[in-house]
């Protein structure tokens, strides 16, 4: 029979069971979200894609790696988060850019965005959105030469004689919107766009296999509907309600739509959980925000894409929402808090 | 079906370890440990002292204000009162009596020759009588929560929602004595002067709710059975008044607050063996089960059975069980040794040997907010753990800690495995610190003015 004067027991607060779920396992399904897109930008523009986003991966883990290791602090790179980092940030970075930029980009991401605010869910802004604006800002121009689709880059070597093309976005704005709209049209047709058979970022062009990730994450409720749905729900109404150029309503709203990151922004980067929101209410909120700043940059700004500025804008909001935002109290019913004010 | 409630999670029921074994009697201990407090409330003081012969059935715990009194699960001699190790942590006052395998019944368990014409004020008074707690686990004395809640309650609701997984007693239960539940629900309905009493049953229990069904039926009683979806924790008390009336539960209030008394299932069995045999509550179903116990069971034993014997009974332990839990995995207490006894509120007893924790070193969170959708009780569980961790006690009080029930669902739910629920208890401690120090300052304060006025 059992000794049990010798059982090796350990007493600790309930509950005593775990979700299997964890950190890791949601950073790998976020990962597993994001290859589609990645072996399109592969077949589009060429191995280059592929070696980019790796070179990505590598050096948000090193960075991580090495803050942590300086600084005597537990390793956290077994999460996997930093990967994810990484490829996030290569996927909005053109495929011509270099090797060496997009290290600086990683060590923006990582070490200032997010280590120095303490690690994994500390960070208040997008850390890949903060590594991207810290390139643009630093290279405009590697950042924004964006490469035909169908030319495939070198891996190695100068890309300088590359045929170069403008991206939707940029058609949509000018002067002439009439004129640059309907040469759009003619470059581009709405399936080009929808499948991403067009110029762009690394990882932003297929606007279907982004939305076959961003379901996949859905599934697996990695995220909640909340943001992405309101965020391009406002982006399509906003875009749908005033068309510019004497364009269709509807055939503006949809090369908006799929021309530039709005899916990748909206699935991926805008339902960041550090610099989102917690509650439901609040993350319709965010959403809806993220959605009118996107329209506001586009149609106003001297920028032709306002996917990244609207998100890392709404991330310096999420903390605000989060205080004002909360959740009903159980057993506060809309009569008593009605009575509340009343008093 | 009932409308669920706000939040709650899903983990694997683990009931099939045992809902299909039916409940076994457990061979009589050599020996049983009777702690002095089993129910929510002051400690009772011992009746009987050291070399007394007491009987099945015979008071040996008075009650000293809010509680219940305490009776003899075995016959025999009392060998030792003295404090014992006790399943709330540390030890507690307890009447340990030396079984003689008798089983004699004590002259004080009397039946009432016809409990139909019993009157409110006696049924009550059998109630507590018998020592009847909450069975369920919060152990709040029955009597009181019937006297409290006449005139006041309109549903009254039987839990047998049976949310935490692994117990399978209140449903084996429900296979094997329908009739003791449906005689309790009546002459509840009897006391609360309502003309239908609502079973609340979990639809995993799908046979359940059948042998209910039909012992209705049969008796034509003012019952019925409510299916609730199975959600955890849809047996907690707010919760299930909330799922089947679609009120709440004001904060800091009683359910009777809305109009509800909430009893669970074995509490309304023990009040039908009170009213109809005068028996007072000696004995408990309690679920053995778990990945370190070798053949899970339901066993019905005395109160005061070491737990040990409960393993022993189901052949023992496996090699590696690291966690010994009285209660279900969610809310129960590990234990850190294996003498202490089965109380009232004891419904399970598990065994733990596999990696059921999941424990890793140096969680962090990464505000995903699934604890947010998680809570029961509309709480934001990793703002009340930061706020507990940087003390900022004012905050706490503000984000509603007093309102958290402990119901574990946000700590299962967390992926980066914050110990959510622990720091809570930490975080309403340091509340109830500073709002007994700040009583105290106060009346200083007042003291010390009118000691100047004077």
């Amino acid at each position: 029979m059992t000794d049990y004067k010798n059982l090796k027991l350990i007493a600790t607060s309930s509950p005593h069971i775990r979700n299997a779920e964890n950190t890791k396992s949601i950073m790998l399904d976020v990962i597993i979200a994001l290859i589609p897109a990645l072996a399109f930008g592969i077949w589009n523009f060429g191995f280059r894609a592929l070696t980019v986003t790796c070179v990505s991966v590598i050096g948000c883990i090193f960075w991580e790696w090495l803050y942590r290791k300086i600084l005597n602090k537990p390793q956290s790179i077994g999460d996997l988060s930093a990967v994810v980092t990484g490829i996030l940030l290569a996927f909005v970075c053109p495929v011509t850019i270099g090797y060496w930029q997009i290290l600086i980009g990683d060590f923006f991401a990582i070490v200032i965005t997010k280590q120095l605010f303490g690690g994994i869910g500390k960070n208040f802004l997008n850390p890949a959105l903060v590594g991207r604006a810290a390139m643009l800002a630093s290279w405009a121009g590697s950042m924004t030469s964006w490469v035909t689709p169908n030319t495939w880059a070198k891996v190695v070597g100068s890309n300088a004689d590359i045929t170069t093309a403008a991206t939707p976005l940029s058609m949509l704005k000018g002067d002439d919107i009439a004129a640059s709209f309907a040469s759009l049209k003619d470059t581009y047709s709405i399936m080009d766009m929808f499948l991403g058979k067009i110029g762009g970022s690394l990882g932003e062009v297929s606007a279907l296999l982004l939305i076959l990730g961003g379901v996949y994450l859905l599934v697996r409720k990695v995220i909640t509907w909340q943001i992405p749905v309101c965020y391009i729900a406002t982006v399509a109404v906003l875009t749908l309600l005033f068309p510019r150029g004497g364009a269709g309503g509807v055939e503006w709203m949809l090369y908006n739509l799929f021309g530039g990151g709005l899916m990748l922004g909206a699935f991926f980067m805008a339902t960041d959980y550090s610099s989102s929101p917690i509650t439901a209410k609040g993350q319709v909120i965010y959403g809806i925000g993220c959605g009118l700043f996107t329209v506001f940059i586009r149609y106003f700004g001297s920028y032709n894409e306002g996917v990244c500025y609207s998100i890392m804008v709404m991330n310096c909001f999420a903390c605000l929402i989060d205080r004002n935002v909360k959740p009903t109290r159980f057993g506060v019913v809309k009569s008593d808090k009605k009575e509340a004010a009343a008093k | 079906m009932a409308q669920a409630f706000f939040g709650g999670v899903h983990p694997n029921d683990m009931k099939a370890a045992t809902n299909e074994k039916a409940i076994e009697q457990l061979a009589p201990p050599a020996q049983v440990v009777i702690p002095m407090s089993m129910h929510f409330g002051a400690p009772c003081t011992p009746l009987v002292k050291v070399g007394d012969h007491v009987k099945v059935g015979q008071k040996i715990g008075e009650t000293r204000g809010l509680g219940a009194p305490i009776h003899a699960s075995v016959s025999g001699e009392v060998v030792a009162v003295e404090p014992r190790p006790y399943s709330m942590g540390g030890d507690m006052m307890a009447v340990v009596i030396s079984n003689d395998q008798k089983d004699e019944l004590s002259e004080e368990v009397q039946a009432p020759a016809d409990p139909n014409a019993l009157s409110v004020e006696e049924m009550i008074e059998m109630v507590k009588n018998a020592g009847i707690v909450g069975m369920g686990g919060a152990t709040f004395p029955t009597h009181v929560k019937i006297s409290g809640g006449i005139g006041k309650v309109d549903t009254v609701i039987i839990n047998g929602a049976e949310c935490e997984p692994y117990i399978t007693g209140d449903h084996r239960t429900m296979l094997e004595r329908p009739e003791q539940i449906i005689g309790g629900c009546v002459y509840l309905a009897k006391m609360f002067g309502v003309d239908k009493v609502v079973i609340g049953v979990e639809d995993n229990k799908q046979n359940g709710i059948d042998s209910l069904n039909k012992c209705i039926a049969e008796k034509h009683a003012p019952v019925v059975v409510e299916p609730l979806h199975c959600r955890y924790p849809q047996g907690g008390e707010k919760q299930i008044c909330q799922a089947i009336t679609g009120k709440q539960v004001p904060p800091g209030g009683l359910p009777a607050a809305i109009g509800c008394a909430v009893f669970n299932i074995n509490t309304t069995c023990a009040i039908f063996r009170a009213i109809t045999q005068g028996m007072p509550v000696v004995r408990k179903i309690v679920t053995v089960s778990g990945s370190g116990v070798i053949d899970p069971k339901n066993i019905e034993c005395p109160i005061g059975t070491p737990v040990s014997n409960l393993f022993d009974a189901c052949g023992g332990l496996k090699d590696g069980t690291y966690k010994l839990i009285m209660g279900g995995p969610m809310m129960g207490m590990a234990q850190y040794t294996a003498d202490v006894p089965v109380g009232k509120g004891t419904g399970a007893m598990l065994a733990f040997c596999e990696n059921e924790e999941q424990t890793i070193e140096n969680p962090q969170c990464i505000r995903c907010g699934r604890c947010v959708s998680a809570c029961p009780m509309h709480l934001e569980p990793l703002m009340l753990y930061q706020y507990t961790k940087k003390n900022m006690l004012e905050e706490l009080d503000a984000a509603h800690l007093m309102d958290c029930m402990e119901c574990g669902a946000c700590t299962y739910i967390c992926p980066a495995r914050m110990h959510l629920t622990h720091q809570f208890k930490v975080g309403k401690q340091l509340l109830k610190n500073k709002m007994a120090a700040d009583k105290a300052a106060a009346e200083a304060k007042k003291a010390a003015e009118e000691k100047k006025e004077a």
